[in-house]
């Protein structure tokens, strides 16, 4: 069977726009959140978010490195942080130079949660106040999910599958899932995977507020206010941003030389079929996500080391995943270190579960276990399960397990481990 | 170069990422300035709105240099 392997990685988050600056962010411990800025917040019920910062900021983002000025102008912001992860992750791979017969087996799936939402917000407003002539020609592709895709494609001349993944919250565990079949079933040799989104404006605020999802107890500390696990957590911090990794076949990946970060053994998926926002009240999809995922991928729970939990900081959401991982882990739970890092960077909707991918692949690289922030009083279902509170933990990590859950129930394991 | 011709440099330089150097009245949308049919649209509306002239289609579609839009702006501006 053709076996999958990363070697490249892509980042733009709110602690940093490539991967090195992000991840010593991440094991120090800081927080990507703050009050929002991009927009006068002040009549919304959640006044605070995890944004990416400016390009004069000390881990801000500079979209003119790798994206050009005009589609900066036709596009909404996911699809430039998008464009730039993906250039990141061909550059960490050595691929810029990839000749035809190479590109045209190498292909893209990134995809995003909602997609365009701020662009869609701002093009509504221009056609309710100045009619339909003065709505741009660039609005409907400079919107769309899959035009990160598309525009991946274009700029690199990549002419193998090109796809996008839409399905909420676990949308970039799923496009890296769906990718890595492509190449095991011989459809690509290279995949670009990944997810990311934008949507810090005032419709997406207000809508995952009136959705009651985000966190209203924390706009005065917007740093303490993504606390998974704890018992003061109240709803999840959005925050924004792009992941994206270069999958390869393993032959393909060593004939050429490559670095080889991880291989990716197993992808599990399930619907919940409970509700559209309440996740299933005994976590059942959740486990049915992780056990398919492990079971693909040929290994116990005995074999996982690390799990980077989809722990969005949500009271209900957190106990489930934790209750589903120690119904399936059994007794192995007590080996095993369980963090959220949306305790650091907020909930990246369809960029998280990418994001949190490349921070497993790191987490093995590095032998090292990021932390979960603001744990200071475990609720009741932490009980004998280590979380990685406050501070990241040097430890053998020989394999993960990545979730991801998103509206409408829909669930996402990865498990991968680390290269032969 | 008059009044309207800068603001019309402005505006191609701004929306197009071209240096102001290349945006020359004989200097063509599509051949020069690497634009495309959808660019020419936007170009169009932000003339309008600039200098709130209204541009029909059939006129737009014979501006393909950045002196065609000029002149036109000249001749129909208030």
């Amino acid at each position: 069977m053709r076996r999958v392997v990363v070697t490249g990685l892509g980042l733009v988050t709110p602690l940093g726009a490539d991967v090195e600056t992000v991840w010593s962010n991440i094991l120090a411990g800081k927080s990507g959140a703050g009050p929002i800025t991009r927009f006068d917040a002040s009549d919304q019920k959640c006044r605070i978010a995890c944004e990416v910062k400016p390009a004069d900021h000390e881990y801000g983002f500079d979209p003119n490195k790798r994206v050009d000025h005009k589609v900066q102008r036709q596009v909404d912001p996911f699809i430039v942080y998008g464009i730039d992860a993906a250039g990141q992750a061909i550059e960490d791979a050595g691929l810029e130079d990839m000749d035809e017969a190479t590109r045209l087996r190498a292909g893209c799936s990134i995809g995003s949660g909602i997609g365009g939402l701020p662009g869609i917000e701002k093009e509504s407003l221009v056609l309710a106040e100045k009619g339909p002539g003065r709505v741009s020609p660039h609005f409907v592709h400079g919107r769309l999910i899959n035009l990160i895709s598309g525009q991946v494609s274009i700029k690199y001349g990549l002419m193998g599958p090109n796809h996008a993944v839409v399905t909420a919250c676990s949308t970039g565990a799923h496009s890296i899932g769906d990718a890595a079949r492509m190449i095991r079933d011989d459809d690509a040799d290279i995949m670009l995977a990944g997810g990311a989104e934008a949507t810090i404006c005032p419709i997406g605020i207000a809508g995952f507020a009136q959705a009651r999802a985000l966190s209203t107890a924390f706009n005065d500390q917007p740093e303490k206010a993504s606390r998974p696990y704890d018992e003061a957590r109240d709803g999840f911090v959005m925050g924004e941003g792009a992941g994206v990794v270069v999958l390869e076949e393993y032959e393909h990946a060593k004939a050429r030389g490559a670095k080889i970060y991880a291989e990716v053994i197993g992808y599990g998926l399930s619907g919940d079929a409970y509700h559209v926002t309440a996740p299933h009240p005994e976590g059942s999809g959740a486990f049915r996500s992780m056990q398919m995922a492990l079971r693909k991928a040929g290994v116990g729970p005995a074999d996982i080391d690390y799990i980077n939990a989809h722990g969005t900081s949500t009271p209900l959401g957190d106990e489930l995943e934790l209750g589903a991982v120690r119904r399936l882990f059994g007794d192995d739970i007590a080996r095993v270190s369980m963090s959220s890092t949306k305790s650091a960077i907020g909930h990246l909707l369809g960029g998280a579960g990418a994001v949190e991918s490349i921070f497993c692949i790191l987490a093995m690289r590095d032998q090292i276990a990021p932390p979960t922030l603001n744990l200071d009083n475990p609720s009741d279902g932490c009980v004998g399960v280590d979380l990685v509170p406050h501070t990241a933990k040097k430890r053998e990590i020989r394999a993960v397990l990545n979730n991801s859950f998103g509206f409408g129930g829909t669930n996402a394991s990865l498990v991968m481990k680390r290269p032969d | 170069m008059s009044d309207t011709a800068e603001r019309v440099q402005k505006i191609v330089v701004e929306h197009l990422g071209v240096e102001s150097d290349k945006v020359t009245q004989e200097a063509s949308f599509i051949d020069d300035l690497g634009a495309d049919s959808l660019d020419i649209v936007e170009l169009v509306m932000a003339f309008e709105e600039e200098f709130g002239v209204e541009i029909p289609d059939d006129a737009a579609e014979k501006i393909t240099t950045v002196g065609d839009a000029t002149k036109y702006i000249e001749e129909h501006k208030g």
